[in-house]
């Protein structure tokens, strides 16, 4: 059984829940930027909830098939259809040998899972089938996919059933993106990181696996200080450091960018804090020019995010009976 | 030195060393992750050291942060103190300065740089009193430099200089990071230098190329079958300025799979080092040329 890509979207790439353990030679975890679709895309087909799936971003791929299976589309409302007929998203449904799945125009979100029974079965490298496009690693071939390539499935149990909107998980607008200062953050000014908080930002052109943007803001004024040697001359520059996923860099102290699942693992931007780990699924969703939010929380109520999250997950799973 | 300890959202902790960088913030770093990696604490996913800091990635499901903290903290004392010592690797990395395809691309980005009449080997030189390229390339590749963090992009090392603070070389970023650096260049920024083992952006400034991939995802390099990577903290770099001839037949070799690289054994000691860094750097150039 194989997938043929006809048509491969604007960016499709081959994702799973990623590649840990390799951050301290510069490999980021990759896999899917909305993790909680994937799993229920996964879910929905009767695969495991880390199987490999592709991530289409903005616009669907065409894909043909060469046996039978069952395919799910979360994520993003971006609509598909079965030689040219309209399917449900967040539902299961079958394809036969030769049936054509293309996608209609983005109505909501960014990226959508396509879950195919039996997973998209690219060969395992380092631990994960993600893509790492950056460094040619992982997924199809280290790459986006492209017209005539033809990707292994899995075999693959077929699953059933759908997925109440009041069970999926997608931002509001403008999204709130609950962030824990830290990392540098006694480098801005008080006032500045009022300011940081209280104004509404928008996702800038340049987001994508590595990083989202956000432009619109106030810059930040730094607290002054005598550059440390090895730092830089600029006062958003700090020695090359690690920077966390979900880390918020100000380069110039202009416009904040989140490190996102292709981060780049380090660098010389001071950091401000970091997004929640229960909100990064939701700037995977997030289009260019889409306002934003940024809102302090302590430690504690991002565990209980997280903690949150993972119920919303185990209802989604307790709805379709597994 | 205290290490500052700060959380990074609820899935890492960072610790700051020291906000600028020296050989000694470096390895108390080395020494932090290497004991953190020997505890085998439950629930930490990741151990990176970088320059003058370091980062543990945890699960907190599976230990709670202020516990994985507390366990940290404990670690600083032993850590600062421990013999900075290392067994490591001296490896020797032919560069071509001046190449044709790092100036095309430093000609692109010209609006981007603080001086665009220069090249950034021109300027490099006006900036660190050296008068002439040619004298900049010399103090670039004299002395060996040591790799004190791995990553930024897969397999990048980040390069300090082995000599006195008062003789690094030392030059700003360029004013707007560049969207295309070529695979290989060996670059520099702040004090520090580094090869971009992966085309893409970059702010350092562009001082020449190496023949020899330093990352091979597809695992078909010789000398990069077992590990993609070839550059971990605490291995010494020793940069060799090569011809146009030299480079193409570099690779060549490259091409064909017959290029080995010139890596031997090493072992370095910070105190030793500061005692003496010249009569150090000359036994690691022992330890490299076989003499």
């Amino acid at each position: 059984m194989a997938v043929k890509v006809i048509n491969p979207g604007l960016s499709t790439t081959v994702q799973d829940l990623g590649r840990p353990g390799y951050y301290h030679l510069g490999i980021p975890l990759s896999g899917g930027m909305d993790r909680f679709a994937l799993r229920v895309a996964n879910m929905l087909v009767g695969n495991d909830e880390g199987a490999a799936v592709l991530e289409a971003v903005f616009m669907g791929p065409e894909l043909e098939f060469t046996a039978a299976a069952t395919v799910a589309v979360t994520g993003g409302d971006l609509p598909p259809k079965v030689n040219g007929e309209e399917r449900a998203g967040w539902e299961a449904f079958p394809v036969k040998a030769g049936d054509r799945l293309s996608f209609g125009f983005l109505k909501s979100g960014a990226r959508a899972y396509i879950a195919v029974s039996g997973g998209i079965d690219v060969p395992v490298k380092l631990g994960s089938r993600a893509t790492y496009t950056l460094g040619a690693l992982g997924g199809h071939e280290g790459r986006a996919l492209k017209a005539g390539d033809e990707l292994p499935v899995g075999e693959g149990v077929q699953g059933k059933g759908s997925v109440p909107e009041a069970l999926r998980r997608m931002p509001g607008s403008p999204a709130e993106l609950r962030m824990l200062p830290g990392l540098y953050w006694h480098r801005i000014t008080a006032e500045a990181g009022q300011r940081f908080f209280a104004d509404t930002w928008k996702v800038a052109p340049e987001a994508d696996r590595i990083g989202y943007r956000f432009k619109g803001g106030t810059a930040l004024d730094f607290v002054p200080r005598e550059q440390p040697f090895g730092a830089g001359s600029n006062p958003s520059n700090i020695v090359d450091a690690c920077y966390p996923y979900g880390s918020i860099q100000v380069p110039g102290g202009t416009e904040p960018i989140v490190l996102h699942r292709d981060a780049v693992s380090g660098g010389g931007y001071m950091m401000v804090g970091c997004v929640i780990s229960a909100d990064m699924d939701l700037i995977g969703q997030l289009q260019p020019h889409s306002p934003a939010r940024f809102v302090e929380v302590t430690m504690d109520q991002a565990l209980a995010a997280r903690a949150d999250r993972q119920a919303a997950l185990a209802r989604v799973r307790a709805h379709l009976g597994l | 030195m205290t290490i500052r300890f700060s959380f990074g959202g609820d899935e890492h902790i960072f610790g700051e060393v020291s906000e600028s960088m020296s050989l000694e913030a470096f390895f108390t770093s080395l020494s932090m992750t290497n004991a953190v990696r020997a505890a085998g604490i439950k629930g930490v996913t990741e151990i990176c050291p970088a320059n003058a800091s370091f980062q543990v990635k945890f699960d907190p499901d599976a230990i709670k942060p202020d516990d994985l903290l507390k366990e940290l903290q404990g670690m600083e004392a032993a850590a600062s103190q421990s013999d900075a010592s290392l067994q490591t690797r001296i490896i020797e990395i032919p560069v071509f300065y001046q190449d044709p395809w790092t100036h095309e691309t430093l000609m692109r980005f010209r609006e981007r740089h603080q001086d665009p009449s220069k090249t950034d080997l021109e300027y490099a030189a006006e900036i660190n009193g050296l008068g002439t390229v040619e004298n900049f390339i010399k103090a670039h590749s004299s002395q060996p430099w040591f790799v004190s963090m791995v990553g930024f992009v897969a397999g990048l090392p980040f390069l300090y200089q082995m000599v006195e603070r008062e003789r690094q070389l030392q030059v700003p970023k360029y004013l707007r990071p560049r969207t295309d650096t070529p695979k290989l260049t060996v670059g520099h920024g702040g004090c520090f230098s580094c090869i971009y083992s992966v085309r893409g952006a970059g702010g350092y400034q562009m001082f020449g190329v190496t023949p020899m991939p330093i990352y091979d995802p597809t695992q078909k390099v010789s000398y990069l079958q077992d590990e993609m990577c070839l550059f971990r903290p605490g291995d010494i770099v020793k940069w060799k300025p090569i011809s146009r001839d030299d480079y193409d037949a570099a690779l060549e070799a490259v091409e064909e799979n017959r290029f080995e690289p010139v890596i031997r054994p090493a072992t370095f000691s910070l105190s030793e080092f500061n005692k003496d860094m010249a009569g150090t750097n000359a036994k690691l150039m022992e330890a490299l040329n076989g003499r």
